[in-house]
């Protein structure tokens, strides 16, 4: 055999992988599978629908009324004076890209085990194409948050709904749910390959997370004794500081994010280590 | 020439049986010898891969200490049975799963084709589906747009382009899917036995189109059942059995030794009845063999194939005879005789007791190929239900191959004859 450096082969497949290794010069090379994905993602949900991308409007303004009806007219839950509707879907929206990306990333090994079980490229093109398709379809739904704040707006009944500077932070609270959907999913998705008992709980778990966010209600009406313990939810403040950021009511906590932040980095370096460890041998246990 | 691909000591263990508490048991013990002692106590455990016996441990060797090197150009053909190895070889050569110990070190753009279509979404067109799975392929947007008219063209399937391929017929939905794998452009090229699907006509389209890819430098390793597509297109071969090389070097010899081994495993070039029924004409046995007798199914185009019949004969039943068919695999008839071809039947002549029938067919016959034989006996005088009189089928099979001639398995022509050209002295 001949004698070559490692570094003279292009690719070196070994039983020990490097754990913390995100390859990222290889998912850059497969952008384009990232936005095809993207895009399968986007187009096969409304393939053979007259309304096309409206659909997804209906979902989150279908749970906004409901909301709206069962917490603000029958439970009369507070809502910081803000209508309801408006109040609602802030939660809902942020809520949902949250769990879209958390979903699909914890079933992304069983979810693709045909494509990933035939052909090599970085798994975690998946994820990331999921958050991305996710973002689009939250843009899109942002939509009916505008078409509220604007109808509120003009209606002059509620002068206090204000933009304010703390709007800049916007787009790290987007960051911050795309990781942690990320960061989670990946580690559920790893624990679950081999063993799925977890994915028994998972469900029952996300429920728990979103009555314990600030979703139809806000933190304000909580009682000072549970306080301590819904803060543990690093989803709390992020849907607080969004509803402030548009309409300077609720508590935006900067603790609070910075908390959110650790939360999220965490999670996402040991998803990326049990993803790494996973992703190379789940075709055999899966 | 240099080595593109380097594989050393490679092994794959797999866990036999089901995933449950017990193999949780078994993780946790592995992680805490692993922690102290450092050893892995189930990698010593394990028995070689033998599809056909139980295990006496849950684990199994995939592959075992598998070493060879491939040079660049190199088109290499792997061949074995059933789990011998070859899809996981595979598998850990284009990065799908890892090997439990050993290296693979690889130059050069991979593209792998363990299956055609892969990722293919029956909700989007037939365009939408080139970019999906030329992308999954490693295949950049630019790179598909460039071709994207080649690849239609290929498959033709122009007409449905725009067609959600939840509406292609099966053979279309493979016309695409493989018109974008022939269109890769990878330094290596893995194809596991995709060429079964899709018709004749494709299938060679799809060899030809292989062949020029590795015309053009290209390393390319092939895995497939097709002995004869395998020696035509192939230079080097390896033959793995229960997840060891048991050979490897030139095709034509891997191939020998990969054919010969399996002679009496796969065909049967014997057939022998235990209980006989008490038919009035009942065969008994079947053999093919060799001039000298020896028993070996597998014959050159240069050898007379003789094909011995036992018969068990009861009564003597007026009108009764033998009727015997060659067919190959794809069940086209190449021989059908019977025994009253001539007038003088010998099967009605048949003496009570024990009968043997020699058939022999000539050299340069059969082309190159998988047969079968079928024998049956029946009545000239048909009596409705009687007419049949012992009909055990196809009962013995036999291969001819032709490693003589510089054609060789390339040879297309429906016989073997082989002519002499000679120089014509006036």
């Amino acid at each position: 055999m001949s004698k070559k450096n490692d570094s003279d082969w292009d690719i070196i497949i070994t039983s020990k992988p490097n754990l913390f290794k995100l390859e990222l010069n290889e998912i850059w090379k497969y952008r384009d599978l990232i936005f095809i994905f993207v895009k399968r993602d986007i187009i096969s949900i409304y393939k053979q629908t007259i309304l096309g991308p409206i659909w997804f409007l209906f979902g989150p303004l279908f749970t906004v009324f409901t909301y709206t009806f069962i917490f603000g007219e029958i439970a009369k839950i507070s809502t910081d004076g803000l209508p309801g509707p408006l109040f609602y879907v802030s939660g809902t929206l942020l809520w949902n890209y949250f769990q879209g990306c958390f979903n699909g990333t914890s079933t992304v090994f069983s979810a693709n085990a045909a494509v990933f079980g035939k052909v090599y490229f970085p798994r975690l093109v998946v994820p990331i194409s999921l958050i991305i398709s996710n973002l689009l379809k939250l843009g899109l739904q942002f939509l009916t948050y505008l078409f509220f704040y604007i109808y509120y707006r003009s209606t002059g009944k509620y002068n206090f709904i204000e933009l304010n500077s703390t709007i800049a932070y916007i787009p790290l609270l987007i960051l911050l749910l795309a990781g942690l959907g990320l960061g989670l999913g990946l580690i559920v998705s790893s624990l679950t390959s081999k063993y799925r008992d977890l994915t028994m709980i998972v469900g029952v778990f996300m429920t728990l997370v979103m009555y314990a966010s600030p979703i139809m209600y806000p933190i304000s009406s909580i009682p000072e004794i549970y306080k301590p313990y819904l803060s543990i939810n690093p989803i709390s403040p992020i849907i607080e500081a969004f509803r402030y950021a548009f309409t300077s009511t609720g508590i935006f906590e900067i603790n609070g994010l910075i908390y959110s932040c650790i939360f999220t980095f965490v999670a996402l370096i040991i998803g990326v280590f049990v993803f790494n460890k996973t992703e190379k041998t789940f075709m055999d246990t899966i | 020439m240099e080595a593109v691909i380097q594989v050393e000591d490679v092994s794959k263990q797999y866990r036999l049986g089901v995933v449950n508490s017990k193999t949780f048991k078994e993780d946790v013990q592995r992680k805490f010898y692993k922690i102290v002692r450092g050893t892995d106590p189930y990698l010593e455990q394990g028995s070689e891969n033998d599809r056909s016996t139980k295990s006496t441990t849950n684990f199994s060797w995939s592959l075992k200490d598998i070493n060879f090197e491939i040079n660049q150009g190199d088109i290499v053909g792997i061949v074995g049975n059933n789990g011998a190895g070859k899809s996981t070889l595979l598998k850990i050569l284009s990065r799908v799963t890892t090997p439990t110990s050993g290296t693979v070190r690889i130059k050069g753009r991979v593209a792998s084709l363990l299956e055609v279509g892969t990722g293919f979404h029956p909700e989007l067109t037939g365009k939408e589906n080139i970019f999906l799975n030329g992308a999954i392929m490693g295949m950049s947007k630019y790179e598909i747009e460039s071709k994207l008219d080649e690849i239609i063209e290929f498959a033709g399937v122009e007409r449905y382009i725009d067609t959600p391929v939840k509406r292609y017929s099966s053979g279309m939905y493979v016309r695409l899917a493989f018109a974008v794998a022939a269109h890769l452009e990878p330094e290596i090229l893995i194809v596991d036995e995709v060429l079964a699907v899709g018709d004749i006509e494709f299938q060679k389209k799809c060899l030809g189109k292989m062949k020029d890819v590795s015309s053009h430098g290209r390393t390319v390793i092939f895995v497939s059942h097709n002995i004869a597509a395998i020696r035509s297109f192939c230079d080097k071969g390896i033959y793995l059995k229960n997840g060891k090389i048991e050979a490897q070097g030139s095709m034509d010899e891997v191939l020998k030794i990969y054919l010969e081994s399996n002679a009496d495993m796969t065909l049967s070039g014997e057939y022998k009845k235990e209980n006989l029924e008490g038919k009035s004409v009942e065969l008994v046995a079947a053999k093919v063999c060799k001039e000298r007798g020896e028993l070996l199914n597998i014959f050159e185009i240069s050898e007379n194939i003789h094909i011995f019949l036992e018969i068990n004969n009861l009564n003597q039943l007026p009108g009764v005879y033998g009727y015997i068919q060659v067919v190959n695999s794809e069940e086209d008839v190449f021989i059908e005789s019977d025994s009253k071809d001539f007038g003088d039947n010998i099967v009605e002549k048949f003496e009570i007791g024990l009968n043997s029938v020699e058939l022999t067919i000539s050299k340069y016959v059969l082309p190159i190929g998988n047969y079968k034989l079928y024998v049956s006996f029946a009545s000239m005088y048909s009596n409705h239900n009687t007419w049949s009189i012992d009909c055990p089928g196809y009962v013995l099979e036999f291969s001819v191959i032709d490693s003589q001639t510089i054609r060789g398995a390339n040879r297309r022509a429906n016989t073997s004859h082989i002519l002499y050209w000679k120089k014509n002295v006036r």
